[in-house]
């Protein structure tokens, strides 16, 4: 068996491997994420995330999650974690947060799992 | 002629260089970091006047529009990223477009075809090895060479690509006439995820197991698919690919000075080896 058949995307639990349907899919969202590296930008989202939702072409399922900020959402729907991160860091949520988030668990808690030695590979 | 004097393989997780910096001053330091100070102080002492630096882009220079599977600057210099907080408070790295033309020219007609960047901001990818390593002096002692890898969209390059990448830059290094000293830096990992309900994934059976084949036996690494890679390492540890780029660069009988492991720094799981060639 070639190292390719050995395992397959979709044979990995609790993990969306960030191919090319969903770049595709999430090049609105990642786009968005984007633009949010620069000051100005930021205050643009802030003050009308509408508008700037719609500047970027999001889907209506994309926008709903944006609007409620359901992080697993985004990347179920194509968002990249180091694009819709940027997200965060324009309302000013810790990345660890959005992480913790997408896991299910609160900041806290997530900390304490890294601290005890993070996930468990085996389950 | 050039000599390559160092081969370093590290992790570039933000808070990395600022963890390093408490624990220095700490009155109880955490053993686990003795490799990482060494691995500094150690470089340091090489003073090697430029690194090559094996790194990828987080949606800060290189967003989704387009995607390199390999980049290399060509500037004559690299100004910190923006990563949504303005730009890290680091001087500028200093390019050295004579060794980056020189290994386009060297590893391009080899068949390894890199985009090449004559502007290219860089972002903690590249900057929080090289402050981990060498701290914040007014200006860096040394040039840099950066070297963008995709590790975030599939299809990534293989770990064996990535291998054959470091062992064509270590023949083109081999090869520059300048007497210059030059390091070979890979980043990023080790095990972490970040995304989906399995965020937080740590295997550091597996990562234990990477710093010692990196060491003595790198094929047994680049025999892993990535998907493995994202299996076992997590969907961003998977970036550990572009060690094999620096340890390809070495000597195939490198051996290690330094290794280090420590878990966590924030949500991952961080490494240092670093490799010396024979005399």
């Amino acid at each position: 068996m070639s190292a390719e058949e050995r395992i397959k995307a979709e044979d990995i639990p609790g993990t969306f491997v960030f191919n090319g349907r969903r770049s595709r899919d999430g090049f609105p969202l990642n786009s968005m994420g984007a633009a949010l590296n620069d000051e100005a930008n930021q205050a643009s989202f802030a003050k009308d995330p509408e508008e700037f939702m719609e500047r970027f072409g999001l889907s209506n399922e994309q926008k709903e999650a944006v609007r409620a900020r359901d992080w697993l959402k985004m990347v179920e729907l194509g968002g990249n974690v180091y694009f819709i991160c940027k997200i965060g860091v324009s309302d000013g949520i810790p990345v660890p947060q959005v992480i913790a988030e997408m896991a299910g668990k609160t900041p806290e808690e997530f900390a304490a799992m890294m601290r005890n030695g993070g996930r468990n590979p085996n389950g | 002629m050039a000599e390559l004097v160092a081969g370093i393989g590290i992790s570039h997780v933000p808070s990395l260089a600022r963890v390093l910096e408490t624990d220095r001053t700490d009155s109880s330091p955490d053993t686990d970091f003795l490799a990482f100070h060494e691995a500094g102080e150690w470089i340091r002492e090489k003073n090697p006047d430029v690194v090559v630096v094996i790194y990828n882009d987080h949606g800060s220079a290189l967003s989704l529009e387009f995607v390199p599977t390999f980049a290399i600057g060509a500037a004559k210099k690299y100004l910190p990223a923006d990563e949504g907080r303005g730009r890290r408070p680091v001087p500028d790295f200093p390019g050295d477009q004579d060794l980056s033309w020189h290994l386009i020219d060297s590893v391009v007609p080899e068949g390894f075809d890199l985009t090449v960047c004559q502007r290219l901001d860089v972002d903690h990818g590249l900057s929080e090895p090289l402050v981990s390593l060498f701290g914040t002096p007014e200006e860096w002692p040394m040039r840099v060479v950066p070297i963008a890898v995709n590790v975030v969209q599939q299809p990534t390059p293989s770990a064996q690509r990535c291998f054959d990448l470091g062992k064509a830059i270590g023949r083109a290094i081999a090869s520059y006439p300048e007497d210059v000293k030059v390091a070979v830096i890979g980043t990023g990992g080790m095990s972490h995820q970040l995304q989906g309900q399995r965020a937080g994934h740590i295997n550091s059976e597996f990562d234990r197991m990477f710093l010692s084949k990196i060491v003595e036996d790198p094929d047994a690494l680049t025999a892993l698919s990535n998907m493995e890679y994202i299996d076992l390492a997590g969907s961003e540890g998977a970036e550990l690919v572009m060690w094999l780029v620096m340890r390809g660069a070495m000597d195939a009988t490198a051996s290690a000075v330094h290794s280090g492991y420590r878990v966590p720094i924030s949500s991952t799981a961080a490494g240092v080896v670093t490799l010396e060639n024979p005399q």
